[in-house]
């Protein structure tokens, strides 16, 4: 569905060239939900822009839906863009325009005709539930309501590609969780493929079905969600993966515990997909003399199964322990014995 | 007070008020137009917009900066040719139009000019997102967007306009500054100087108010 090939875009500047985004190669599989990655000034907002020409790349090609978006101009690249959406983190709605007259707004710039557009606008309305606030103005809305407003405005004209550009970073947590159902709800009922840029893994791991990592305008890691989360290569993207998989203060708890427990070993489990759904703490207090403490522990849901990690503290004979350990090794799991030094 | 009222020619009065009341609206509407097309001009060129083009930024920026600079009153006898050229006299309510729209449209569309930069690049980007033409992004988005401050700009605009005909009025435009510098100056009758400053207070008034409503109206910030 898109290809993006080869693509560099170099900004020129007063202090130099910025290579905002350097030779990314990407694949985007039809009704997939991609997500890109990383802190601000990573490129990935200039990476989603060329996505609908809004950016055009220094270097490579961009193609989406069967279109080579980096060539084309004027009314094809206008046709084009009806068939890529784009939703935004400060939702860019007309406020001059009620709820009603901001979604029947793409529809206008269409073409559509009066009470065919009426009813397309009810029909988006009801699928992104703003039903009863059609006459509001967007002042008069909350943040989660704006952004429902963005997302039915992007499905107008029934587009292939919805785009989403830090669509819920100016969202409360609870917000966001709501959005992100809603878009995972439109995936699955419309087919639609979507790509979203963010600086928040929870995103990536509530909805994604593959992420890429950027950072200094290079893509330094692609995945599976579950792949990445499971076994993270680079440190930035072990960074982003401890933003949702490990409670927060987790290093300071870390240190804590080992003062703690000067005894035996205190070890970090890291459980995915299947292995998170295993009596495994069951066997181990079974099997083995071991006396099994649990410390602190927290399991996460992606799009493609669980991830987890789990706080333990083993004690008893070191030759006991060291079974145990060897125990856990022979799972499919990740074992981390964090040592007192 | 008896006496003075009966010096007071009433029919004189009403058409002065007439007079100014003309000069005003279609050099208001005139302003608005020009003024609008200018601001919209301006805005569009510049760096960054959808019409980016610095050669015809520069030459309209100097235009609307020269004729905004040029006191009024200097403006209208540079004109005198130009007006003989398109009125053929330099009497009447008439005469004065080109000079009120040349001196009032420059005004108007720097205020045009920043009523734009007000509204929200990311809502521009949004409908070019949607796919939106030029024309769709003038007309469905930065006119409406800024309307509320489009119509106040109009306002004050209109309001500098009505001390303007008075101002032209004395030069032999007519309207309620002619009366009240021929009839209450010259003849030594402070009273119907007084009396033709209360006719334009009210009409400012009223300006005023309309200009008002209707910024509230269509402001749904």
């Amino acid at each position: 569905m898109i290809s993006i090939q080869n693509v560099r875009k170099i900004f020129p500047g007063k202090k130099g060239e910025l290579k905002a985004v350097d030779d990314v190669n990407l694949e985007i599989k039809d009704g997939e939900i991609f997500g890109v990655i990383g802190y601000s000034g990573a490129g990935k907002s200039t990476l989603i822009r060329m996505l609908n020409g809004l950016e055009i790349p220094t270097e490579g090609s961009v193609t989406v839906a069967g279109r080579v978006i980096s060539k084309i101009k004027g009314s094809e690249l206008r046709k084009a863009r009806q068939e890529i959406s784009m939703i935004f983190q400060h939702f860019n709605l007309l406020w001059s325009r009620t709820v009603s007259e901001n979604i029947a707004f793409p529809l206008e710039i269409a073409g559509v005709k009066g009470p065919q557009r009426k009813k397309r606008v009810a029909e988006l309305i009801q699928l992104v539930g703003l039903e009863g606030r059609e006459n509001a103005y967007p002042s008069e809305l909350s943040g989660g309501q704006k952004q429902r407003v963005g997302i039915a405005r992007a499905l107008a004209n029934n587009p292939k590609v919805l785009l989403c550009d830090e669509a819920t970073s100016a969202l409360d947590p609870q917000t966001t969780d709501s959005i992100l159902d809603l878009l995972v709800d439109i995936n699955k009922r419309l087919g639609l493929t979507i790509v979203l840029i963010t600086h928040e893994m929870h995103v990536i791991r509530k909805i994604c079905h593959r992420v890429a990592v950027m950072e200094g305008g290079k893509m330094v890691e692609l995945g599976p969600v579950l792949e990445v989360f499971k076994n993270p290569k680079q440190p930035i993207t072990k960074r982003f993966v401890q933003q949702v998989t490990e409670p927060e203060e987790t290093k300071e708890t870390i240190d804590h515990l080992l003062e703690r427990y000067p005894q035996g070993q205190v070890i970090q489990l890291s459980f995915v997909g299947e292995s998170a759904e295993q009596p495994l703490i069951t066997n181990l207090i079974r099997d083995y003399n071991v006396i099994v403490n649990i410390l602190q522990g927290k399991i996460s849901h992606t799009q493609n199964g669980s991830y987890g990690s789990l706080f333990i503290h083993l004690d008893g004979q070191t030759t006991e322990i060291k079974k145990a350990v060897d125990y856990l090794h022979s799972q499919q799991i990740g074992v981390e014995v964090l040592s007192n030094d | 007070m008896t006496n003075i009222m009966e010096t007071l020619n009433w029919d004189q009065l009403f058409a002065a008020t007439q007079e100014t009341i003309y000069m005003t609206f279609i050099s208001v509407l005139a302003t608005f137009i020009l003024g609008l097309l200018l601001g919209l001009l301006l805005f569009l060129t510049e760096k960054g917009n959808i019409w980016q083009n610095k050669p015809i930024n520069i030459v309209i920026a100097g235009f609307v900066n020269i004729f905004r600079s040029i006191p009024f009153i200097i403006l209208i006898v540079l004109l005198i040719p130009f007006t003989k050229l398109l009125v053929g006299s330099m009497l009447g309510a008439n005469a004065a139009l080109p000079a009120l729209i040349i001196g009032a449209a420059p005004f108007y569309a720097r205020m045009v000019e920043i009523a734009l930069r007000e509204i929200d690049k990311g809502v521009i980007e949004a409908s070019q997102s949607m796919g939106a033409t030029h024309g769709h992004i003038i007309f469905k988005v930065l006119i409406p967007e800024s309307l509320p401050a489009l119509i106040s700009g109009i306002t004050v605009t209109a309001i500098s306009l009505v001390s303007f005909t008075a101002m032209a009025g004395v030069i032999g435009a007519g309207g309620l500054g002619h009366f009240a510098y021929l009839e209450g100056f010259q003849r030594n009758r402070p009273i119907i100087t007084l009396i033709a400053t209360v006719a334009i207070l009210i009409l400012v008034f009223i300006i005023q108010f309309i200009g008002d409503y209707f910024t509230k109206k269509t402001d749904k910030r």
